[in-house]
């Protein structure tokens, strides 16, 4: 693999604590040396990257995303889903299960992360938690960890019954990968579209009450703490997707009381409210669904206090014809992948003056350190070459027609970004080049 | 408000009628005008407006009411009508209202009205049509025809046949109107409460909590929820009563003996606390149930003129949405 040098940026590692002019060489897929403004000149490379003015950062990693392959190819694919995250300066995502069929075995998960499905970054997964995703009986935890399971979810439905998700911990605690939840009651959101409250209501369309999520994170708070006194195990609960104040609320206290809780947000949670939907913009139909001001709020004061861990963007392609429908009969779900960093950047670094270190920890170190990615979410010599190199002040619209995924399904379709991708490099390859 | 109605003239097809926010107070009181107008010309002259146009009607629900009126609106006004339902089998198994919507374009019609069990159904059909699409009712969500129709009806019954002319912000100040019974499931409700305070006039929500959450303060300005019924109709100089809609009521436990006693606009009642009130029902009503059947026929109801009033507030919207335009 050819060498790549990288001059004149200014390197962002949160995990190693720079924010400073560095420059880099990446060789054999890994960094090879990170060295002060200068020291690099007279290495040879087939190719340098001049990054003056740019921001040099780990490769971007996102904990949950759909690729609708096997089943739903008409959608996504491995290839054009991962081609879209290199797009977005991701280098890694962790595919959820819900794929036709479920990933639920071994040989399932192998087919899956196996190179000749194209990834255009590095892929991992996470299998279900119970077979079929059915929430009754627990799928192999151990074969699934052998097979590079690097956690278990049933993403798209909760883990429902108590003593299910208990077992579910227990196990995913014995083989050291999270259990992620989607956390919802699904008893009080039958023929529910999006959040309960005044816009519901004047929309006609039946609401996803708060509690419906709060109360899930509640009882899998409940089960950790009995699992930690009873069992003597240290599980790690993982909670998807978080929208509510009052379910990030449970998980401060529970971060608080010492239990090992992560969280994510996803960008649309932290920039957009109900107000979105509009009249029955179905791009704006996804599920937790949009919240109101105050849960928008809490999203990002979670981001910014650090209840929330990490950045995701649950990536949910979906075909046009499926979302040209009635608003209830439409799939949930938005693309997400290419806006993740440009909302990140103008909402929370521009809008609430985050840091770029800490932007750039939501959506890299800390994402890997949650599923334990070794070697990647930092750029330590030795390290993966997973790298993105982005302009912190450019000023763009997203443009839907021109994604790479093979779905468009967006609300930010004309939306300003902030920040704009210059080069996405994965292992050492230059996946992504913008312009 | 106006940056919706901006919004919406820019996607869909100028005509349509998808929600009563889609109107300015100038638009209502153009309608009215020309609603006033149709009902004086020849019934020749107006036979002629729109002679040769097409007109679809696209039922997903049954309906009839609404139904009857909007073609014998079309009729009368010269068009030709196509009734396309799920009761006749016609609606295509399984096919999208997008494609629905656009082999109706196909075979020429120049407007759909739509009536459908899903809110926002005349968003999708307008959108992905491009023609003009007159919501008959969707879902929970609204029925705007309805609510310009129970606008006329209040007006000509407060006010007198001339006031019903045209409108401002001011033309129903003072006016309290109650509007009783299935908030929760009911399009007329959220239509009325939409329109009648930009006007001028006082909407009051009655009914029980599971039936009237308190969310639908958000309707906006001018709107309240009272939940006793006695105390709202002292105020009332309209008490408009609504249907239980028990199709839609899957998992609310209403003890209907306590709804009754409670919520029932019957005779005792009426001279006890609004005498003079007027009386409305969009229907279908159920008797012995939210209304008794005395005060239904009695002289303080509307409910019969409501009904005419509904045949000529459609026609002038056919006539708008076909984009004819009319001497006034
Ligand atoms: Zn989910």
């Amino acid at each position: 693999m050819s060498d790549i040098l990288i001059l004149n940026g200014r390197l962002v590692d949160p995990a190693n604590g720079i924010d400073a002019p560095r420059d880099l060489l990446l060789r054999n897929g890994r960094v090879a040396a990170v060295e002060s403004p200068g020291t690099l000149r007279g290495v040879e490379a087939a190719e340098t990257i001049d990054a003056a003015g740019l921001i040099v950062a780990p490769g971007l990693i996102d904990v949950h995303v759909h690729l609708r392959e096997p089943g739903q190819t008409y959608k996504e694919t491995i290839a054009t889903g991962t081609a879209a995250a290199a797009a977005g300066g991701f280098t890694t995502v962790v595919a959820m299960p819900n794929t036709v069929p479920v990933n639920d075995t071994a040989a399932k998960l192998e087919w899956m992360l196996d190179a000749t499905r194209n990834p255009a970054v590095k892929l991992f997964a996470m299998p279900a938690a119970t077979i079929g995703s059915m929430g009754v009986e627990l799928t192999d935890f151990d074969a699934l960890r052998k097979a590079g399971a690097v956690g278990f979810t049933d993403d798209g439905k909760p883990v429902l019954e108590d003593h299910v998700m208990l077992a579910a911990l227990v196990a995913a605690a014995r083989a050291e990968v999270p259990v992620s939840q989607h956390a919802e009651d699904t008893r009080l959101t039958g023929g529910c579209s999006m959040n309960a409250g005044a816009v519901a209501f004047r929309l006609g369309l039946r609401g996803m009450p708060v509690e419906a999520e709060s109360s899930i994170v509640e009882r899998d708070i409940r089960l950790l703490r009995d699992i930690e006194s009873k069992e003597g195990l240290r599980p790690h609960l993982h909670v998807q997707h978080v929208s509510t104040a009052r379910a990030m609320e449970a998980i401060r206290a529970a971060k608080r009381e010492g239990l090992h809780v992560t969280c994510e947000v996803a960008p649309h949670h932290f920039t957009l409210t109900d107000e979105a939907i509009g009249d029955y913009d179905t791009h704006a139909k996804m599920n937790p669904p949009l919240r109101v001001e105050s849960d928008r709020a809490a999203m990002v004061a979670a981001l910014v206090d650090g209840t929330a861990d990490c950045i995701a963007t649950d990536h949910a392609p979906h075909a046009a014809h499926e979302k040209e429908q009635e608003f209830e009969r439409a799939p949930n779900g938005i693309t997400g992948l290419e806006t993740a960093l440009g909302l990140a950047l103008r909402v929370l670094h521009r809008g609430q003056g985050l840091s770029l270190s800490r932007i750039v920890s939501l959506m890299s170190a800390a994402p890997a350190q949650i599923v334990s990615l070794a070697g990647r979410g930092s750029l330590a010599k030795g390290h993966f070459a997973d790298i993105v190199i982005f302009d912190a002040g450019a000023t763009w619209t997203y443009d839907a027609k021109t994604t790479r995924s093979r779905s468009r399904n967006t609300p930010f379709d004309g939306a300003e970004m902030r920040g704009r991708v210059k080069a996405t490099i994965c292992e050492g390859r230059i996946v992504y080049r913008g312009n | 408000m106006t940056e919706t109605a901006r919004t919406q003239s820019a996607r869909y097809a100028t005509g349509s009628l998808l929600s009563i926010r889609d109107l300015s107070v100038e638009d209502v009181s153009a309608i009215l005008g020309l609603t006033a107008r149709l009902q004086t010309m020849h019934p020749a002259e107006r036979s002629a407006i729109l002679a040769g146009r097409r007109v679809a009607l696209l039922f997903y629900e049954s309906s009839t009411r609404t139904r009857t009126s909007f073609e014998l609106a079309a009729k009368s006004l010269g068009a030709t009508t196509t009734l396309v339902s799920d009761k006749s089998s016609s609606i295509e198994k399984g096919e999208s209202l997008k494609d629905t919507g656009l082999t109706l374009r196909a075979l020429g019609a120049e407007c759909i009205i739509l009536r459908h069990p899903a809110s926002g159904a005349p968003f999708v059909l307008a959108r992905e049509t491009g023609l003009p699409v007159l919501n008959a009712g969707d879902g929970m969500h609204e029925h705007p025809s309805q609510a310009l129709l129970d606008l006329r009806t209040i007006l000509t019954r407060l006010h007198g046949e001339s006031s019903a002319t045209s409108v401002s912000a001011a033309s129903l100040q003072g006016v309290t109107v109650v509007i009783t019974g299935d908030i929760l499931h009911s399009r007329v409700a959220r239509s009325n409460a939409l329109l009648l305070p930009r006007l001028g006039a006082r909407v009051i929500l009655c009914g029980p909590e599971k039936l009237l959450p308190k969310e639908a303060l958000g309707l906006g300005p001018g709107v309240e929820i009272e939940r006793d019924f006695d105390r709202a109709l002292k105020r009332a100089q309209v008490a408009m009563m609504l249907r239980i809609q028990k199709e839609r009521l899957a998992g609310l436990e209403l003890d209907l003996a306590d709804y009754i006693d409670r919520y029932q606009l019957n005779a005792e009642r009426q001279a006890a606390c609004a005498p003079k009130a007027l009386v409305m029902h969009p229907g279908p009503m159920i008797r012995g149930l939210e209304i008794a059947g005395d005060v239904a026929d009695g002289p303080n109801s509307a409910i019969e003129e409501q009904v005419a009033h509904g045949l000529a507030v459609r026609s002038a919207l056919l006539v708008r949405a076909l984009g004819k335009s009319v001497t006034v």
